[in-house]
């Protein structure tokens, strides 16, 4: 029994882990990447920055390396805050006898005053909020859109693509219609009906707030490529002979489809989905930038760096810096594990 | 007869970023002046990198150990610096590779390409060298060669292709052609014709030619002298009749014994380690069962393919005529032709992989091509292949094992994995492979092991009949002995009937017990093998026939 086993081949993922574990770039990229999976993990339990939102310090506050920096902004704000004093128009304000009410229900009330401080670890936004919890919370919208718009937007081009080029004949010309309607129409032009569709139409009770609209755009609109690239990659590989020998012996259509071909194209995939990541994170960038992307009560690294243009002019550039630094660290991190995966999926490359 | 080039003590090592590989361990010839040199052995041999080293044309992770020289008019082309390689190389030294298709730039014409070489070492006006292409292509006889100028390489045939690289490498006259397998790519009856041509250029321009081969017989056509490599090392080398006549080293007889002769029909064909390990040579007779039932018969098969040659016109492709035969268990039937023929689509025909336009395929009675695909199944599992490059037809993505366990899987051979693992075993070790060849992945394997895994495939649902398409042509002499003994031995004890395609003659002769010839998708003649070669009816035939490499019996001149 136990000679039988021993030939029985290792499967395809244990064989896959085994030989990642040996790449180097490969096995820090897959640290890095599950390190940034863990700490999204835990911005959505709430274990982590769950108080991004709240002014913690003074607006733009310096980072804590750097307390010594004046803060202008800080101190206009406080002096203005000071000298406000309101003109008496009681005489002549028609709301003037509600005042008595309001002052007495705000009374009920009570508003603790929270001490603002000076200095945060990374620094402070306009509204002091902690800028490193952004970053935190940001990445886990950032990488959410664009990790799950990625897969759902290969998931759609392989599948249609490996359809048409597999079968060709007429299936191969609807797809192939299909995707010069998607690519005839402007990329933003799309990107604009759909948010409208999604957002106004029938369906926004569904997806009335969240990320779900932007992935679904994103995923719609960004599968043409890879469809483009696959369908490529199958009609070379369909007439190749071992793809015949399985015919041969009767194995199926989808068979032949995703368990012989998919296997030998899986680098086209792979590649392409890396890239995808990376232009996806950027695009979400764009259509927050444009009001269509995540909603306003939510962060990503796309709404930190457009709050970063105006930051800059100042002379505040930590909110970029740590938008950036997540952003770099974690698509290399990507890029580099996709092509490792490549080479471990490569049984030539072992 | 004084030296043109002197290799000496060449070394040549490939360096990974984990080991080196010594491919070249230190081999010495010489090529004389206005003569042929033939450099032969298996692949793996380094013969291929010990006559580009002369060029220096080896690939970047390629090191040249320092005390080798390639000496040429007094200088070591080793040690040369690049501007003078550049100026040698086609202008006193060119090379004729493998695949014409892939030598020749598909996106410039015929002129343009040969013109360039002229430009590049004569320094001649865009004219000038458009005229002298021309009469080169004339003289390497591409018939129109002024409208073939603006000919694509894709508007070619292969020979014609081969043709064209000929000319440009002969354009300037050079002293040294190098030639490696340069008719491999190509039909036996255009093999023929550019060895001819090679032949004939040699003597009028009076250089000298190095001859690159894995095949003995094709060598002993040409060669003045044969230099015989293995691993890496000369095994033997002398010239070409002692070498045939009176060989010295086992490898060399080996190699002359290993491709199937003509006058005898063995029960096993000699390979090399029956001569390496001086055991007894095979010469029982082969004994064939006689014609009973037939268990396939092919009735009348008909292939059209429709082109479309515009929005609503189309024209057809006659790929196969009508083509009828019938084999019974233990037996063969040999189908022979060159590219284009259409022996591949009756294969494809057959299996049910390409759909007939007409005709019978009648398998134990009931015809295939009539069959419902849910009816097809069963009949799968009865009738299986093998295609001719053994490099394309295992998926590179699985593991042998994978691959082995994959059809009776399908057909629900065997009780369990376990036992389905254990005939796939089994069946390794009918073919001769170890059983650790389970794990690994067909990249590991040569090509001859190759087929032999594709052979275990083909079993693995135990099928009665064996469709072998050019199981051998992608294989060095050498190794296609063991495989068709592998057949021949499976056949025996299986009782397998075989349709056997081949382009190669003497193979088709060994193997069946009957022949077809087809031509443009027709059967010009059909017969035994001993009645087609000893009076070949058709004239194609006879070209077939002529056409095999003959060693020192076939000499050109």
């Amino acid at each position: 029994m136990a000679a039988v086993l021993d030939v029985t081949p290792e499967s395809a993922w244990t064989a896959l882990l085994r030989r990642l574990q040996q790449d180097r770039v490969g096995a820090v990229s897959l640290g890095i990447v599950a390190a940034y999976l863990v700490m999204i993990f835990f911005a959505m339990a709430g274990w982590l920055a769950g108080g991004w939102s709240e002014e913690v310090g003074v607006p733009y506050a310096n980072p804590a390396f750097l307390g010594e920096r004046p803060n202008l902004e800080a101190a206009l704000q406080k002096r203005s805050e000071h000298k406000g004093r309101v003109p008496d128009l009681r005489d002549i304000d028609p709301l003037a006898p509600k005042y008595e009410e309001w002052a007495k229900r705000t009374g009920e009330l009570k508003s603790t005053q929270r001490e603002r401080s000076l200095t945060l670890p990374w620094g402070g936004d306009r509204w002091g909020r902690d800028v490193l919890d952004k970053a935190i919370k940001g990445s886990q919208v950032s990488i959410a859109v664009g990790v799950v718009a990625a897969l759902c937007a290969t998931l759609i081009g392989t599948l249609l693509g490996a359809t048409a080029g597999f079968y060709g004949g007429w299936i191969n010309d609807f797809l192939e219609w299909l995707y010069n309607v998607f690519t005839s129409i402007p990329g933003i032009l799309l990107v604009f009906t759909l948010a409208a569709v999604l957002r106004s139409g029938p369906l926004a009770a569904v997806f009335a707030s969240g990320i779900w609209t932007v992935v679904i755009i994103l995923s719609v609109t960004g599968w043409t490529g890879m469809y483009r690239l696959v369908r490529a990659e199958y009609m070379k590989h369909r007439s190749r002979e071992y793809v015949l020998a399985a015919q041969a012996m009767g194995a199926s259509g989808l068979s032949r489809m995703f368990v012989h071909i998919l296997p030998n194209v899986s680098h086209v995939v792979l590649v392409q989905l890396s890239l995808l990541v990376v232009a996806f994170i950027k695009v979400e960038v764009i259509l927050s930038f444009l009001g269509l992307g995540v909603p306003v009560d939510m962060v990503s690294w796309g709404t930190m760096l457009s709050e970063a243009q105006t930051e800059l002019v100042i002379g505040k550039w930590w909110q970029l810096a740590a938008a950036t630094l997540f952003m770099a660290i974690f698509l290399t991190a990507f890029s580099m594990l996709t092509d490792s995966l490549r080479d471990a999926l490569d049984p030539r490359l072992r | 007869m004084s030296a043109l080039v002197a290799v000496r003590d060449l070394k040549v090592s490939f360096v990974t970023r984990q080991s080196a590989v010594e491919a070249v361990r230190g081999v010495s010839f010489e090529i004389p002046e206005d003569s042929t040199l033939a450099l032969v052995g298996e692949s793996g041999s380094g013969k291929t990198v010990s006559a580009m080293s002369i060029l220096r044309l080896l690939p970047e992770n390629a090191v040249i150990d320092r005390a080798s020289r390639v000496e040429y008019g007094g200088e070591n082309l080793l040690g040369v610096p690049a501007p003078r390689l550049r100026e040698l190389r086609g202008r006193e030294i060119s090379a004729v590779f493998q695949e014409p298709m892939t030598s020749l730039n598909p996106v410039l014409t015929v002129g343009e390409q040969v013109a360039e070489v002229l430009r590049l070492h004569r320094g001649m006006s865009a004219r000038q060298a458009l005229e002298r292409s021309a009469e080169l292509l004339n003289e390497v006889g591409i018939p129109e060669p002024r409208a073939r100028l603006r000919a694509y390489p894709h508007e070619l045939s292969g020979g014609q292709q081969q043709r064209v690289m000929i000319a440009m490498a002969i354009a300037n006259e050079p002293k040294l052609l190098i030639a490696d397998e340069p008719t491999t790519a190509l039909d036996v009856t255009v093999q023929r014709q550019v060895l001819e041509l090679i032949a004939r250029l040699r003597e009028r321009h009076r250089m000298s030619v190095l001859f690159i081969s894995h095949d003995l017989g094709l060598v002993g056509e040409l060669a003045d002298a044969v230099v015989v490599m293995r691993d890496g090392v000369v095994r033997e080398s002398g010239p070409v009749e002692r070498i045939f006549r009176a060989p010295q080293d086992p490898y060399t007889r080996a190699l002359l014994a290993c491709r199937p002769r003509l006058d005898a029909r063995p029960r096993r064909l000699p390979v090399i380690e029956d001569f390496m390990r001086g055991q007894p040579i095979p010469s029982e007779p082969l004994e064939r069962p006689d014609a009973a039932e037939p268990l396939v018969e092919a009735r009348h098969l008909r292939k059209e393919f429709r082109l479309r040659t515009g929005l609503w016109a189309s024209r057809s492709l006659l790929a196969v005529g009508d083509v009828s035969f019938a084999v019974s268990r233990g037996r063969t039937v040999g189908v022979v032709g060159e590219s284009g023929s259409g022996k591949t689509t009756v294969a494809l025909l057959l299996m049910r992989l390409l759909q007939a336009s007409g005709g019978e395929a009648r398998f134990d009675g009931t015809d295939l091509l009539k069959l419902k695909p849910s009816a097809m199944m069963g009949f799968r599992r009865r009738i299986q292949i093998v295609f001719q490059n053994p490099y394309a037809s295992l998926n590179p993505r699985r593991s042998i094992g994978r691959t082995l366990v994959e059809p009776m899987r399908i057909h629900g051979l065997g009780a369990g994995e376990d036992e389905r693992y254990r005939r796939a075993r089994q069946l390794l070790q009918r073919v001769g492979l170890p059983e650790d060849a389970m794990q690994r992945y067909p990249h590991e394997f040569s090509g001859g092991q190759r087929q032999r895994i594709a052979i275990a495939r083909a079993l693995a649902v135990e099928p009665e009949v064996l469709i072998c398409d050019e199981p051998v042509s992608a294989l060095d002499v050498s190794v296609q002995a063991t495989v068709l003994n592998l057949l021949l031995e499976l056949q025996e004890s299986l009782g397998l009937a075989y349709v056997f395609i081949s382009h190669d003659l003497a193979v088709v002769k060994y193997m069946a017990d009957e022949v077809l010839v087809m031509r443009s998708g027709e059967v010009v003649e059909r017969g035994t093998p001993e009645a087609i070669f000893r009076s070949p009816q058709h004239e194609y035939t006879r070209k077939l026939v002529e056409a095999i490499p003959r060693g020192l019996e076939g000499r050109l001149h």
